[in-house]
């Protein structure tokens, strides 16, 4: 959703009463200061120098940039083979899926239920969690707004801890190194699978919140204009 | 709504900072939408790189799966990874194992006509140990590329690996034996005792008559292997026991547990040409069947013989003068009815070509041949059996000259007859010369064994018997006086002895007792010494006085000195 308008009070209409937005004000992410904002595309602070906006530049483009890539890296994360272990000569390559299937199998029912949450169940909530909060903001709202904001509190707060598996296997392919009776070696899956994670962070960090009360005032403000066109006609 | 802006809180201060215009940047589209392209460009990449490293799936039809585990399994050639097992089923008919298995890209010409696949586990046969790897790691499917540009993608797994993979410089030939013996896979093949092939294959031919054995001679010794060059079995240990005596012989020590073959041109003939790949040779079961020299002309006789013939065996030698001639080729029996005697008709094989090497004027065999025995047998040439072996006891039939034997007429072929009558031919192998017999050597030795034991018999031994009972007898008397003596000594002078020695005994101890302190002895001895002492005393006492006195002599003693 653009914000592009010809004049100050153009842009105001588009935000939600009581916003700093609507009174063309928002304040510097780095050193505090509300500073007057215009129509100006780019703006520095005046005391600080960094920059400064109404709301995050381009983010929803960019969210959906990383999201997209994110979703392209998932196929391969979860098709090629994460971790590579050598032990005496045999070769085995897992990837998340067959890790998880062993462990089940090998009865630690608790460590596979942990790394199929961790490894399968997040990434893939956040992103179906980040394309439900895009779809908010550019069609209509699934759901309440407070309830999209907690979402979207999870998605962000969630993102650091989505690592487990590429932790486990750095560490294992680290220490784990006795050349002919054991080795591990990441596989090309662990990459991929760390770009997931890390797409999904930045998608989440680029995807500005306040946008979903934006989107649902614009809503309300075309229905009422509807409304006002509707009467308008009745009474011609 | 109002389209002004709506006034600011009352607590904000009036004089807030309008913020500093940026140029706009010249590019509308954001450099972030890169990260998808590269996304998807690695994805594609990878994609690509998966469907490219594939090389062709193959079935491998194996009857057991031992060891075999799908996504697990590894195709290996030349022990590098060139595979993995995908799936592992039971076929249909439940009679074996249907593997399948994808091969990566480096192996995708492997999917040919002639490609052979084997599973490696460890394995002890044939002179190695191979496959010790799998111990720990499992055992993996090995693969042999083939060369043919057909392809195929359903195969038949070996249940041996082979011997030899493709590309290996050498030959193969084909040898044609009786029997398999101890061969194997792997069997070593030697020549001069060097090992320079090994055994790649062997079968049964068709008709069940006959086995086909597959060697390898690794190049370059496989020039060694000439057109005329003869095959045998080491077959382990050549442990043989005829009229020869016995023989031990082995090539190798490997070839004792394993067999094995070698081969070699027979001394003293010319060197032939290198055999051209997959030439067929006879396998013949010990070196000394195959150097000997093969005749190719054999004639069959029949020797009839009165006496037994046990130690006799199909195949004993016949000499000829003590050479090497022929062998026996069948022995019967026949009873003869109008005698009641049976005799044994023995057929020999000879072979008439090593008689003609040093008398070259002898015509060629064939029809001449009739002729010239019956020459040699009215030379005086007969047939006897004679023990090769007291110790085993086998027997050999003899062709020799025995100028005092009883002249035979030679019979017409077909007719075996006793001398001077008539009697029905004996029908054992068809029409036969005969050459007639004399009684064989075992006779004579009878003969002579009994007469030792005729003399044998001549020794008296009731008499010696006798005599060394007598002997034995007095021998006992004089124990018996030997005893007796004893006996007197034991009974008379023992005892006296022991008395002596008791009274001796007691004088000892009582001139002990009288040699004692407190003996009346000593207390005698000392009362004695005293009264002595005295007596000396009062000698000296009247000598003193007689020298101060000496008229005391005639006056006696005067009053006032009397003490």
């Amino acid at each position: 959703m653009k914000h592009a308008a010809d004049s100050p009070a153009a842009l105001a209409a588009h935000f939600p009463a009581g916003s700093a937005a609507r009174s063309g004000l928002t304040g510097c992410h780095a050193c505090g200061q509300i500073v007057r904002l215009g129509i100006e595309a780019r703006a520095q602070c005046p005391r600080c120098g960094s920059s400064v906006h109404l709301r995050k530049p381009n983010s929803l483009s960019r969210c959906w940039a990383f999201l997209i890539a994110a979703m392209v890296l998932y196929v391969p994360a979860n098709v090629l083979p994460i971790m590579i272990t050598t032990s005496f000569g045999d070769t085995q390559s897992n990837t998340i899926l067959s890790g998880i299937i062993v462990l089940w199998n090998s009865g630690s029912w608790d460590l596979a239920l942990i790394v199929f949450i961790a490894s399968m169940v997040v990434p893939l909530g956040k992103l179906l969690a980040l394309v439900v909060l895009l779809f908010s903001v550019q069609r209509h709202p699934l759901g309440n707004l407070r309830q999209l904001s907690r979402l979207y509190r999870l998605v962000e707060m969630v993102g650091k801890w989505s690592m487990l598996d590429v932790y486990v296997v750095t560490l294992l392919a680290t220490v784990v190194r006795f050349d002919a009776f054991m080795s591990v070696h990441a596989g090309s899956g662990a990459l991929a699978f760390g770009g997931v994670v890390v797409l999904t962070m930045l998608a989440a960090q680029a995807f500005d919140p306040r946008l979903l009360w934006d989107a649902a005032h614009d809503d309300e403000a075309q229905g009422t204009a509807r409304l006002k066109t509707r009467e308008e006609k009745n009474n011609a | 709504m109002p389209d002004t802006p709506e006034p600011a809180d009352q607590d904000l201060p009036e004089d807030l900072p309008a913020a500093k215009a940026v140029p706009r940047r010249r590019w509308q589209l954001p450099l972030v939408w890169l990260v998808p392209g590269v996304a998807i460009l690695v994805g594609i990449w990878l994609a690509i790189q998966a469907f490219t490293g594939q090389g062709p799936t193959v079935t491998i039809v194996f009857q057991s799966g031992e060891g075999i585990e799908a996504n697990k399994t590894r195709i290996k050639y030349k022990d590098v990874d060139v595979g993995e097992v995908r799936k592992v089923e039971i076929s249909a008919d439940t009679k074996s194992v249907i593997v399948t298995a994808a091969l990566n890209k480096q192996a995708r010409d492997f999917a040919v006509e002639d490609t052979r696949f084997w599973v490696v586990k460890p394995r002890i046969a044939a002179g190695s140990v191979s496959g010790l790897g799998t111990l720990l790691s499992g055992a993996y499917i090995g693969v042999d590329a083939g060369k043919s540009t057909s392809s195929r993608s359903e195969f038949v797994g070996l249940e041996v690996p082979p011997i030899l993979t493709e590309g290996a410089p050498g030959k193969r030939f084909t040898l044609h034996a009786a029997t398999l013996g101890s061969l194997d896979y792997g069997s070593p093949v030697y020549f001069r005792k060097l090992p320079v092939g090994q055994v790649v294959a062997y079968d049964l031919d068709k008709d069940g008559n006959a086995t086909t054995v597959s060697i390898f001679v690794r190049a370059p010794y496989d020039e060694f292997v000439t057109t005329n060059s003869r095959f045998w079995a080491t077959s382990g240990l050549d442990f043989t026991v005829d009229a020869n005596g016995l023989r031990f012989n082995t090539e190798s020590l490997a070839t004792l547990v394993l067999g094995g073959l070698a081969f070699g041109a027979p001394a003293g003939q010319p060197k032939a040409a290198p055999a051209a790949p997959g030439w067929q040779f006879p396998l013949y079961d010990s070196e000394a069947v195959a150097m000997s020299d093969h005749d190719t002309t054999i004639e069959y006789y029949r020797l009839v013989f009165h006496q037994s013939v046990h130690g006799l065996t199909v195949g004993a030698p016949v000499e000829f003068r003590g050479l090497l001639f022929g062998e026996v080729s069948a022995i019967g029996i026949h009873y003869d009815e109008r005698t009641h005697r049976a005799d044994v008709p023995v057929d020999i094989k000879v072979y008439p070509e090593r008689l003609r090497k040093y008398s070259k004027t002898l015509p060629a065999p064939g029809s001449a041949s009739p002729e010239i025995v019956r020459g040699m047998i009215e030379g005086g040439m007969r047939g006897q059996l004679r023990t090769a072996n007291l110790l085993t006891g086998q027997l050999y039939v003899a062709l020799d000259f025995f100028p005092n034997a009883p002249g035979v007429a030679p019979q017409a072929p077909g007719k075996l007859r006793r001398k001077g009558e008539k009697s029905t031919p004996v029908e054992v192998a068809g029409d036969l010369q005969e050459i007639p017999t004399v009684d064989g050597s075992l006779n004579e030795l009878e003969a002579s064994l009994a007469n030792i034991a005729r003399k044998l018999d001549k020794i008296p031994f009731d008499e010696i018997g006798k005599d060394l009972h007598t002997a034995i007898r007095s021998l006992d008397a004089t124990l018996k006086n030997a005893d007796g003596l004893m006996r007197t000594l034991n009974q008379e002078v023992a005892p006296e002895f022991k008395r002596a020695v008791q009274e001796a005994r007691e004088t000892v101890s009582r001139a002990e007792r009288l040699l004692q302190q407190d003996s009346p002895l000593q207390v005698e001895m000392r009362d004695t010494l005293r009264e002595v002492g005295r007596s000396a005393q009062s000698l000296r006492t009247l000598t003193d006085y007689l020298d101060r006195h000496p008229e005391a002599l005639i006056r006696g003693r005067t009053p006032e000195d009397k003490p």
